[in-house]
C-alpha cells in the first residue's frame, strides 16, 4: 500500500486545455472508495478535489475521509479567522465591525466546538455528533454571511465553509 | 384515563352556562381595509378574579407598535384581548421571518433559555439519561456529561438525586474515564435492582482503542442511599463485540430481566449493514455472559440501534410493571433510538422468551419504522420501574436546536424531559400513553381558567395570564358540529412538517395555542390541532408544533414537528403543554402523541412572553376551555449533607 503513496503524491499535476484547468489524478488504490463516498455528497467535484489533495486519503476508510474533511474545516476556519482579525483592525463602519466581531465568534465556535467534537465523535465511534458538528459549521458560516447585509468581505470564505461542511456532514452520514 | 388526569370537565357545564354567559362582541379593524369580527362568548373563571384586557401592555415593551393594529374592544373585563391577524397571510408571515438577520445574541436572551423545572446540570454538556432508579427513598438520575464544556466529548457520568423526580440535588460525578476500557468515554448504561438488594450498573465503555465494550459497576456502599461512590468491576470489560459485529457498533446495555430459568437477560443494540439489530445475552452473575443465537428483533433499513429499551406493560392495570414481570395480560414494548435520524421509535408486541424474540403486533409498524415516543426533539430515552409508586417512568434527552456558537456562549447544552409515566392506551390498544409524573403538579402556583371561549375563524386572542414562560396548560377544543357536517370531504393528506404550518388555513384547522409569543406576534410558537374530514367522512387529526416563527434569530432550526393523534368517538380534542423557557413539551389526547420543542425567542422572553389562542380554520368556530397554571421553579442545586429534602 505504502508504495502507492509517492506515486499518488507525484503524479498530481495540472495542465491547461483551452483555458480549462483539469486535474489529472492517478487512480490510487482508494479511488473507488473516494468516488463512491463523494457521490453521496452534495458536491462531488469539490469533494473529490479536497479528499485527493490530502495524501492520507489514499489509504483511508470512510472515517478517515471524514477526518480529512474535518481537518479542512479546521484549516479554513483558522485562515478565515485570521482574515477576520485583520479586517477588524482596519477602519470599518460600525455595522461592518459588528458583523465582523460576530463572525469572529462564529468561526471560533467552529474551532472550539464543532471541530474537536467531530474529531472525537469520529475517532471514538459515535459519528452522529460529528454530523451535528459539521452541520453546525455550515450554520455558523451562513450566519456570518447574513450579518453583513449584502456587503460581506467574507463571501468566498463563508461559501467555501458552507460547502465543505455540507460535504463533511454527508460523508459522516454514511457512517451512521 | 388515570385519576391523576387534570382534565377538569370544563366543557360539561357549558350548556347551563348560557344564561350567565356574557356575549361580547369585539370588532377588530385590520389593516389593508380588512375588518374582521371576532366574537367570543366566554365564561371566565380565575382564582384571583382579576382578568382584564391588556392590549396596550401587550405592545408597550416594543418600539415597533403597529398602529394599524387598532383594537376596539367592548369587553374590557373579558380577560382576553384580541389581536388583528396581520400575519395570517403567507406574505405577511414570510416578511416577518425574512426580516431576521444574523442575530446578535446577548446575555439577557441567553440566560432566559435556562429552564426552571426541567433537569439540567449547573453547566456544560449533557446527553443520554443513564441508570435511572429508585433506591432507599431517593430517585437516582445519572446522565452523560462533559465536565469540560458545552459540547459533546470527554463523557463521564453525572449524578443527581431527588425525593420526587422534580427537585433535584446534584451529587459528585459517579464515574469518570479512568480505565483502559472506558478511557475514551463512560457511555450509556442501565441499572438493575436485584432481589437480594444488590445494584448492578452495566454501561458501555469506549476503550483506549475506541472499541465499544460493556462494563460492570456497583455501589461501594449499599447502605448509602445516595449511592455516591461506585466501583468498577476489576475484570472489566464483561462483554466485547462478538464476531461479525463492528467494534463501534456495540453499545447501551438495557436493564436486565429474569428468564424462567432464573437467568438475567439483557439486550444490546447494533447493526448488520443497514439492518438494526438487538443482540441478547443471558447471565447469572453479570460477570460472564452467554450469547443467545437469536436476535430479539431486526429491522432492515433502520441502521444502528442505540439505547434499546425493553419492558412489559399491563393490558389491564393502570400500574407499571417490573421489567421482569411475567403473566397474562401483558404486552411488551421495544424501543430503539435510531442513530440515522436521531428519533426514538417503539413498537408494541409479544415477547417469546423461549425463541428469544420480540414480535411487533403490527409488522408494518415495527421498531424504527412506526410509532415514535415524541415527534419533536427527544432521544436516547430510557424507562425504569418505580417500585415506590408502582409505575413505569420514561426519561428522554432533549438536545438543542440552536447553534454551537450560542451553546458555547450559554455555557450549557441540553435538558431532560419531565419524567413521563408510560402505560398502554387501553382504549386504542395500539399505542402508549405518556404523561408527566404527578409530582410536577406540586410546582403549580396561581391558575387562570377560561371556559367555553368561542374562537371564530381567523381569530387570535391574547389570554391574560401575566407571565407565560413557566406554565402548565391544559386545554380542550371542540369544533362546531354543524360546521363539521357541512364541511366537504377531502382526500388531502395532512403532514405537520410539510403542510404549511400554523398559518396555512384549512377547513377544520389549524387551531390551538401560541406559546412564547410577544405582543406584536413577531415571535410565537403555535401548538395546534389540524382536522381533516376524509373521503369516507372519517376525521383524521394531527397535532403539530410549528417553530418557523418562534424566533427572529436565523441561526436556530425552525422545523415543524408533529404527527397524527388518535381521537376516538365522543372524545374532545385535549392538549397539555408544559412551557419552561426554551422547552415546550406537548401531550395530545392524554399523551397518545407527544411533541417536545426547543425554542429560542429573542423578544418573547421574560415579562414579554404571552399566551394566545388562535383558530385558523376557515369553516368552523372552535370552542375552547383552558386552565393555565404558573409554575414554580424546582430550584435544582448541589446537594449539601444537611439537606433533608
Amino acid at each position: 500500500m505504502t508504495n502507492f503513496k509517492p506515486l499518488a503524491l507525484t503524479i498530481i499535476f495540472c495542465f491547461f486545455v483551452s483555458s480549462h484547468c483539469t486535474i489529472i489524478i492517478p487512480k490510487n488504490n482508494n479511488g473507488n472508495l473516494i468516488q463512491q463516498t463523494c457521490k453521496q455528497t452534495p458536491n462531488y467535484e469539490i469533494c473529490i478535489q479536497y479528499l485527493k489533495s490530502d495524501p492520507r486519503s489514499s489509504d483511508a476508510d470512510i472515517t478517515g475521509l471524514a477526518l480529512i474533511m474535518v481537518d479542512i474545516i479546521k484549516s479554513k476556519a483558522n485562515t478565515t479567522l485570521n482574515k477576520i482579525n485583520q479586517l477588524i483592525k482596519k477602519k470599518q463602519e460600525p455595522s461592518q465591525k459588528e458583523a465582523l466581531n460576530s463572525c469572529a465568534g462564529r468561526y471560533k465556535a467552529i474551532l472550539v466546538a464543532d471541530v474537536p467534537k467531530s474529531v472525537a465523535a469520529l475517532k471514538q465511534g459515535d459519528p452522529k455528533f460529528a454530523e451535528d458538528g459539521a452541520n453546525d459549521a455550515a450554520v455558523e458560516a451562513t450566519t456570518c454571511e447574513n450579518g453583513f447585509k449584502g456587503k460581506s468581505p467574507l463571501s468566498n470564505e463563508n461559501i467555501a465553509m458552507h460547502d465543505v461542511a455540507a460535504i463533511t456532514a454527508a460523508i459522516v452520514k454514511q457512517l451512521l | 384515563m388515570r385519576n391523576d388526569s387534570p382534565y377538569t370537565p370544563l366543557l360539561n357545564n357549558g350548556s347551563h352556562n348560557n344564561n350567565r354567559n356574557k356575549e361580547i362582541h369585539l370588532i377588530v379593524f385590520g389593516f389593508l381595509l380588512l375588518a374582521s369580527l371576532i366574537t367570543f362568548s366566554g365564561y371566565i373563571a380565575s382564582n384571583n378574579n382579576v382578568v382584564s384586557v391588556v392590549p396596550h401592555a401587550d405592545v408597550s415593551f416594543s418600539d415597533e407598535v403597529t398602529k394599524t393594529n387598532t383594537v376596539v374592544s367592548r369587553g374590557v373585563s373579558a380577560g382576553v384581548s384580541e389581536k388583528s391577524n396581520m400575519f395570517l397571510s403567507a406574505a405577511g408571515g414570510n416578511k416577518v421571518v425574512g426580516e431576521s438577520e444574523s442575530f446578535p445574541w446577548n446575555n439577557t436572551m441567553l440566560s432566559w433559555q435556562r429552564t426552571a423545572f426541567h433537569f439540567q446540570p449547573e453547566k456544560n454538556w449533557m446527553n443520554d439519561p443513564n441508570g435511572p432508579m429508585y433506591y432507599k427513598g431517593w430517585y437516582h438520575f445519572f446522565y452523560q456529561y462533559n465536565p469540560n464544556g458545552a459540547v459533546w466529548g470527554d463523557i463521564v457520568w453525572g449524578h443527581a438525586v431527588s425525593r420526587d423526580m422534580i427537585h433535584w440535588l446534584h451529587l459528585p460525578l459517579a464515574m469518570v474515564a479512568d480505565q483502559w476500557y472506558d478511557s475514551n468515554g463512560v457511555w450509556t448504561g442501565s441499572a438493575t435492582l436485584l432481589p437480594d438488594g444488590q445494584v448492578i450498573m452495566l454501561y458501555t465503555g469506549s476503550t483506549n482503542e475506541s472499541v465499544q465494550v460493556q462494563n460492570l459497576a456497583y455501589p461501594a456502599d449499599l447502605n448509602d442511599p445516595l449511592l455516591v461512590d461506585w466501583i468498577k468491576y476489576p475484570s472489566n470489560p464483561v462483554l466485547v463485540p462478538p464476531p461479525g459485529i463492528l467494534p463501534k457498533d456495540f453499545r447501551d446495555p438495557t436493564t436486565a430481566w429474569l428468564t424462567s430459568e432464573g437467568k438475567w437477560r439483557i439486550t444490546i443494540g447494533s447493526k448488520l449493514n443497514k439492518t438494526g439489530i438487538a443482540l441478547v445475552y443471558d447471565t447469572v452473575d453479570f460477570k460472564t455472559y452467554e450469547r443467545k443465537e437469536n436476535l430479539l428483533n431486526a429491522v432492515p433499513g433502520t441502521g444502528m440501534w442505540e439505547c434499546v429499551d425493553f419492558f412489559p406493560v399491563s393490558k389491564k392495570s393502570e400500574n407499571g410493571l417490573d421489567t421482569s414481570f411475567k403473566g397474562d395480560d401483558v404486552k411488551h414494548v421495544m424501543k430503539v433510538s435510531l442513530d440515522d435520524d436521531r428519533h426514538d421509535y417503539y413498537a408494541l408486541g409479544t415477547y417469546d422468551e423461549k425463541k428469544v424474540q420480540f414480535i411487533a403486533d403490527d409488522l408494518k409498524n415495527d421498531v424504527g419504522i412506526g410509532l415514535r415516543y415524541d415527534y419533536g426533539i427527544f432521544y436516547a430515552s430510557k424507562t425504569f420501574y418505580d417500585q415506590k409508586k408502582d409505575r413505569r417512568v420514561l426519561w428522554g434527552w432533549i438536545g438543542e436546536s440552536d447553534s454551537e456558537y450560542a451553546d458555547v456562549a450559554k455555557g450549557w447544552a441540553s435538558v431532560q424531559s419531565i419524567p413521563r409515566i408510560v402505560k398502554l392506551d387501553k382504549k386504542t390498544g395500539s399505542n402508549l400513553l405518556q404523561w408527566p409524573v404527578a409530582e410536577v403538579e406540586s410546582l403549580r402556583l396561581k391558575s387562570d381558567e377560561f371556559k367555553n371561549l368561542k374562537v371564530k375563524p381567523g381569530a387570535v386572542v391574547s389570554l391574560d395570564i401575566e407571565t407565560a414562560t413557566q406554565l402548565d396548560i391544559i386545554a380542550e377544543f371542540e369544533i362546531d358540529k354543524e360546521a363539521l357536517e357541512k364541511t366537504a370531504e377531502s382526500n388531502v393528506e395532512y403532514e405537520c412538517s410539510t403542510s404549511g404550518g400554523a398559518s396555512k388555513r384549512g377547513a377544520l384547522g389549524p387551531f390551538g395555542l401560541y406559546v412564547l409569543a410577544d405582543g406584536d406576534l413577531s415571535e410565537y410558537t403555535p401548538v395546534y390541532f389540524y382536522v381533516v374530514k376524509g373521503s369516507n367522512g372519517k376525521l383524521k387529526t394531527s397535532i403539530c408544533s410549528d417553530q418557523s416563527r418562534s424566533s427572529l434569530a436565523n441561526d436556530v432550526h425552525k422545523q415543524i414537528y408533529g404527527s397524527v393523534v388518535p381521537v376516538l368517538e365522543g372524545e374532545k380534542l385535549s392538549l397539555r403543554i408544559l412551557v419552561d423557557h426554551s422547552i415546550v413539551e406537548s401531550f395530545a389526547q392524554g399523551g397518545r402523541t407527544c411533541i417536545t420543542s426547543r425554542v429560542y425567542p429573542t423578544r418573547a422572553i421574560y415579562g414579554a412572553a404571552k399566551l394566545f389562542i388562535f383558530n385558523n380554520a376557515i369553516e368552523t368556530n372552535v370552542t375552547a376551555s383552558l386552565k393555565v397554571w404558573q409554575m414554580n421553579s424546582a430550584f435544582i442545586r448541589p446537594y449539601h449533607p444537611d439537606q433533608k429534602r
